[in-house]
């Protein structure tokens, strides 16, 4: 009886140990959740929702001082997405935050531009290249649309255009009530 | 051990017939279009030159409206991609986007000439010592010539080449099987130039490295096999054996004819390169025989005019850039109940709106439908899970789950059931008794994967720019205070040092008055 009784509780002495040194060992510092909800995030770092990009609202949502319908970029598509990973219910985009608007880039009309580099600052992806009183450009292919540049534009040379579709970017679209079999048949 | 038997079974491609899953027999309906000799038909009155013909990027145009182009003037390039050239002598009128043959039926960059008449060529530089020369450089001729896969995928010859070239190709595969009813380009050029595609499959397989080539036809083509069996004789080459495989559709396909020929299956996401094989297709194998021995780029290909819809069906050798309404009124113009023009046979092509649509290097074929031929149209139905598509699916996939994983936007669902091995051959389709446009539902499909995994990347690299600019402005900022706290270190330094010196003159100068005290 006492043998057991010490064999079990030296047993559960070695285990605690062993636990509790993993537990400093193994540590992972930052939350895993945060990034799974980073992941559904659009990356836009538009800051529509109040945080300063995209990481530090996912990391609000995680500590439940943000809801899930903040990011007018994400869309609906996206707050499903939130709800499916925290198991909460869908609701309607916040109109505080914003609307859900097709894609957009912005383009610099670079003779009008006068380099002072306030957008350069401003822009969250350095998406924009120039230097002091040279001549500056936005990479379209990196550029968010987050619109951060516009407001620190001096003399307004920075305009939105949505993306034209081309016929590269063309996708076959939802099947029509067509078909050109017949004539094998 | 497995390894072993692999290699075997691919070294003895040909020697038996195997079977690959699934497939249909279908009404060939090649003959009508197989009775009169290919022809090249009038120069028409202006050629319409796409700048996209591949996948990826459009060409560059090389040349201006106003120019003078010669026959064979290279007039755009896109750099991974093969070079486009001018098919006739003449003046570029325009440069401008046009409808061409594209499943969207948007338009696109093409350079429109008008053709003077004179059929000047350019210089060509034809490669006379093919057999001593170095491979890469009949590569190098292959992408200079603007060399793509014509049996419509269009893939850039060169690349195939230096793809082969870089893992032991063994052997070549010419592909000669064309199964999709109505086209008979393909046999009509093996029947008219058999010499030629020999001649390409042997360029072919010193590029690669290969050390035999099988030439694999349809068992209905008799007349092919005895054509090409001679011309491979009389070119004194025993590395080429002439194979007829089954006729079933889609034994056309790539990847079904080296199943065919071999019995192994290129894996999933693999190439037949894995197998140490090559595929062409015959078109392709003459077009480079063109190209090295007399320098001649890809400016025309056969195409075949058919079906219902037309009066004369038959087979052209065309140029690029003529609009498909010149061949169909060379071939006798439409019947009277013609509905509508299709790019590529019945399975596998799609309609175009225009017949102002130009011939490109994948168009293989124009398919004329009369109302008759779309009436037997009915509405989709529900879904009866009866498992026709799946067996009949040459990919050996299960349409009917792809189809409702698609149906409902699951697609690490439908990219788990292998959506993207769907070869869109259109057998489940045909079968399917609910009437279910199930390819168009797999188009839609790969669609919108491509689309997500182009978002996705997008994101990936915003989030990765938007960290590292955290991290510049971190460190900018850490550097900054670092700076400052160094310059405050010093002022303190300094101001200590002076101290020192003060206090240093102050002993001395006590000193002094101490001494002159005493």
């Amino acid at each position: 009886m006492l043998i057991s009784v010490l064999a079990i509780t030296a047993l559960g002495l070695v285990f605690g140990l062993g636990l509790g040194w993993a537990s400093i060992r193994f540590h992972v510092k930052s939350d895993p959740l945060v990034e799974r909800i980073d992941a559904l995030l659009p990356q836009t770092q538009c800051g529509q929702c109040g945080y300063p990009g995209c990481r530090p609202y996912a990391e609000a949502i995680s500590k439940e001082e943000a809801d899930i319908n903040q990011c007018p970029p994400g869309g609906e598509t996206g707050i499903r997405a939130l709800a499916d990973l925290l198991g909460r219910e869908p609701k309607p985009l916040n109109p505080e935050n914003g609307e859900e608007k097709p894609r957009t880039v912005v383009v610099i009309d670079e003779a009008r531009c006068i380099g002072c580099t306030l957008c350069i600052q401003a822009c969250p992806v350095d998406a924009i290249v120039g230097a002091a009183k040279l001549m500056h450009t936005v990479i379209e292919s990196e550029c968010t649309g987050c619109n951060l540049c516009l407001p620190p534009c001096p003399v307004d040379c920075i305009d939105i255009i949505e993306t034209k579709p081309g016929i590269l970017s063309w996708r076959s679209p939802r099947p029509m009530t067509e078909n050109i079999m017949a004539a094998a048949q | 051990m497995r390894q072993s038997r692999q290699v075997e079974l691919a070294r003895d491609a040909g020697k038996h017939i195997h079977h690959f899953h699934g497939g249909l027999r279908l009404r060939h309906n090649k003959k009508i279009s197989c009775q009169d000799p290919v022809e090249r038909p009038p120069l028409p009155e202006l050629l319409i030159v796409p700048l996209l013909q591949h996948a990826g990027d459009s060409a560059d145009p090389y040349v201006n409206v106003g120019d003078k182009v010669l026959k064979g003037q290279q007039i755009g390039q896109c750099q991974p991609c093969a070079a486009i050239h001018s098919p006739v002598s003449g003046v570029v009128e325009a440069i401008e986007d046009l409808p061409m043959s594209h499943p969207s039926g948007q338009a696109g960059p093409c350079v429109v000439i008008r053709p003077d008449g004179r059929e000047e060529w350019v210089d060509l530089k034809p490669i006379n010592d093919w057999r001593t020369c170095a491979p890469e450089d009949l590569i190098m001729q292959m992408q200079d010539c603007g060399l793509a896969g014509l049996g419509g995928a269009v893939f850039p010859t060169h690349a195939k080449a230096r793809d082969g070239r870089d893992r032991k190709i063994h052997t070549l595969i010419l592909n000669g099987s064309e199964c999709e009813p109505y086209i008979s380009c393909d046999e009509m050029l093996m029947r008219e130039q058999p010499d030629k595609i020999v001649l390409g499959a042997r360029i072919m397989c010193r590029a690669l490295g290969a050390d035999r080539i099988i030439i694999a036809i349809e068992d209905q083509m008799g007349a092919v096999q005895r054509a090409l069996t001679h011309a491979a004789e009389c070119a004194e080459c025993k590395r080429t054996s002439v194979v007829k495989v089954t006729t079933i559709y889609p034994e056309g396909g790539e990847r079904q004819l080296i199943q065919v020929l071999t019995g192994l299956e290129v894996p999933a996401g693999g190439r037949p390169s894995d197998l140490g094989m090559v595929c062409q297709n015959v078109a392709t194998a003459a077009a480079v025989a063109d190209a090295v021995a007399e320098g001649k780029p890809l400016i025309e290909r056969y195409i075949t005019v058919t079906g219902n819809g037309i009066e004369h069906p038959r087979n052209f050798q065309a140029l690029f850039g003529t609009p498909f309404s010149h061949l169909v009124e060379h071939s006798g113009g439409y019947t009277k109940d013609v509905a509508r023009l299709v790019v590529g046979g019945p399975m596998m092509g799609y309609p175009v709106a225009s017949d102002a649509t130009p011939v490109v290097k994948g168009s293989n074929c124009v398919l004329a439908l009369t109302h008759q031929d779309i009436a037997g149209y009915q509405p989709e139905m529900p879904c009866i899970r009866c498992g026709e598509c799946a067996r009949v699916c040459p990919a050996t996939l299960l349409p009917q789950q792809l189809h409702l994983q698609i149906k409902n936007g699951l697609w690490e669902q439908a990219a788990e059931y292998g959506l993207s091995a769907c070869i869109e051959c259109g057998c489940c389709d045909f079968v399917c008794p609910s009437h279910i446009p199930l390819v168009q539902w797999f188009r839609y499909g790969k669609g919108q994967q491509r689309q997500r995994a182009l978002e996705l990347d997008a994101t990936e690299r915003a989030r990765k720019r938007f960290e590292d600019k955290e991290a510049r402005l971190l460190r900018a900022k850490q550097e900054r205070a670092e700076k400052m706290a160094r310059r405050k270190q010093m002022l303190k330094d300094k101001a200590a040092q002076q101290d020192q010196i003060k206090a240093s003159i102050k002993r001395a100068e006590s000193r002094g008055t101490a001494q002159d005290d005493a």
